[in-house]
């Protein structure tokens, strides 16, 4: 026998959706019909003023899979993403521990360090422009040396990705912070008293412990160099002759769809990288058993 | 001994990170008052401007409207703050306090939009904004931030973790529904609205690639943008440059200094996406 509703189920039910209503309309007209289109125009041919689009089947993909100019955007973005990660790990790690103790200072370091996180990308890029400049920059003439920083492509990338490392730390450091407030004192009292120094205490207790966040640091901080565009977009100029080099996938998407109008181009661009990111995070969710301990 | 010699390396380290953080403002803030043949000069290389140069800041705000890309990105962050925290409030209360069919499969939805990378929405958001004629206009600006999952989920989190009895004791007393969100449960979650509120003023003040394709026009663009097109067109001037790079920073840096300690908790909760 079905139990008739009581008034306050009906009552949940009805302010319920009255309460998600105007949520779910708005992700659905902006983000899932969004989604849905891009991959729909990635099947598309974007037709020339006038005429409309045509379907085109794979034909963008295969055009993707053979296009030279993708692969190195794929790799340029992977080369920036394996310096950028890493090292703003591993530096805001070292911090977020030594800030972690009693010592004098320590708001005044927290709030340097986490300056980078206010300043719009955009500022970011241009002041690290002038500071990488070849001829004028403050970097070449306080180290006497003479290095084409942004222009020459074997290095270009990897200086945008220090930038990256510049302005990412601050945020890591903060996740950081919040994870090692967890760690019970008893832990390190115990270590040290076995004689355990501070490197192994770091290595051996406080990496293992917070090693949930370190997984949540890495998953999102991949995410998001994988999708990096505005440095790059910032920093390089069409007439810079390590543009090849640099542009990532994101700016290639940029390209084509807004300064190009070859949308469903664009769009097949962007769907790749997002197959990327969903394989790239799969392989990080099972990969973590063998590294990150939950209580 | 060995105590004193490691705490000396422990400075050492961070005031050494600390300058790495704080010689690029440093930086900015001398170009910009240096005049440009300062600035081309190597022999002797100038750190310190001789005269510091006013005029270069009455030159870049002749050239840029600052005070419109203040309003235009302050009424941006503003309606996206109210968007956000109002909707996200509502639906982040209903997702974990109220009980009814077809919840599960909307927080789905909810969870889904969280974990896309935001470039693939943004073809047809253009196009949708170009059909609705909201290119160059502040709506335009707002137009993705209308909801936020993101902000729902942060919300839903927190309403989780007050006890039942609070809303049974505000049932018993004749509250109904949304009486007992507006009164009883919604002024407890301040902490978390003002967490929103930062990270979404954060990221908006931010964005770079939407204002850039909706409001390509410097009258209705963001600083970010409008900054985009400056370090195109003026590449040779670093003193105007710099300038600029400073009018747009300083704001947010002041704000942020005044509001640590809520920047730092909303980035905290949020983990997501600064």
């Amino acid at each position: 026998m079905k139990k008739k509703a009581s008034s306050r189920q009906i009552s949940e039910f009805i302010w319920g959706w009255l309460f998600i209503i105007p949520t779910m309309t708005g992700l659905i007209i902006l983000n899932i019909y969004p989604m849905i289109d891009t991959i729909r125009q990635s099947f598309y041919k974007t037709g020339d003023f006038g005429k409309g689009n045509v379907f085109v089947g794979l034909s963008n993909y295969k055009k993707v899979l053979g296009d030279a100019e993708v692969w190195q955007a794929l790799w340029n973005t992977v080369k920036y993403a394996l310096v950028e990660v890493p090292f703003s790990i591993v530096i805001a790690l070292v911090l977020a521990v030594l800030l972690n103790k009693k010592l004098k200072g320590r708001s005044v370091f927290r709030t340097i360090f986490f300056l980078p996180m206010v300043v719009a990308p955009a500022a970011v890029a241009m002041i690290w422009k002038w500071l990488y400049n070849s001829n004028f920059g403050l970097i070449n003439n306080v180290l006497g040396i003479k290095v084409n920083w942004i222009s020459d492509p074997n290095i270009a990338i990897y200086s945008i990705a220090v930038i990256g490392i510049w302005s990412g730390i601050g945020y890591n450091l903060v996740l950081f912070l919040a994870g090692l407030q967890e760690v019970p004192r008893d832990y390190y009292e115990a270590a040290s008293l076995d004689g355990a120094n501070s490197f192994q205490l770091m290595i051996n207790i406080t990496v293992p412990l917070i090693s949930p966040t370190i997984f949540f640091v890495l998953v999102t901080r991949i995410i998001g160099a994988l999708q990096v565009f505005d440095l790059i977009y910032m920093m390089i100029d069409l007439n810079n002759p390590a543009w090849k080099k640099t542009e990532s996938m994101v700016y290639l998407f940029y390209k084509y769809s807004f300064q190009q109008s070859k949308k469903g181009y664009g769009a097949t661009v962007v769907v790749v990288l997002l197959a990327v990111i969903m394989v790239i995070t799969a392989i990080q969710l099972v990969g973590q058993k063998k590294w990150v301990h939950y209580e | 001994m060995n105590n004193t010699i490691s705490k000396i390396l422990v400075y050492f380290f961070l005031v050494a990170v600390s300058v790495i953080m704080l010689v690029p403002f440093v930086w900015m803030i001398l170009t910009a008052f240096k005049t440009v043949g300062e600035t081309t000069q190597v022999e002797p290389f100038v750190i310190v401007p001789k005269v510091w140069q006013t005029q270069n800041f009455t030159n870049v705000v002749k050239t840029m409207d600052f005070m419109r890309l203040y309003a235009n990105t302050l009424v941006m962050i503003g309606f996206r703050i109210l968007c956000a925290v109002i909707t996200a409030s509502l639906s982040g209360y209903a997702f974990a306090r109220l009980e009814f069919k077809g919840k599960n499969i909307m927080f789905a939805i909810v969870l889904f939009q969280m974990m896309i990378p935001v470039q693939i929405f943004i073809i047809p958001q253009y196009v949708m904004a170009s059909k609705l004629h909201l290119t160059n206009t502040a709506l335009g600006l707002l137009f993705p931030g209308f909801v936020t999952a993101f902000g729902t989920f942060l919300l839903r989190q927190t309403f989780m973790q007050f006890p039942k009895d609070l809303e049974e004791a505000a049932r018993l007393d004749g509250c109904n529904i949304p009486e007992t969100f507006l009164f009883v449960m919604a002024p407890l979650t301040r902490s978390s609205m003002v967490a929103l509120g930062i990270f979404t003023a954060v990221f908006a003040y931010k964005d770079l690639m939407w204002p850039m394709i909706v409001c390509p026009d410097n009258k209705a663009t963001t600083l970010a943008s409008a900054l985009a097109k400056m370090n195109g067109q003026y590449s040779q001037k670093y003193p105007e440059l710099m300038m600029a790079a400073l009018i747009s920073c300083v704001p947010m840096i002041i704000i942020y200094i005044f509001f640590q300690k809520q920047f730092i908790e909303g980035v905290t909760t949020s983990g997501g996406k600064l």
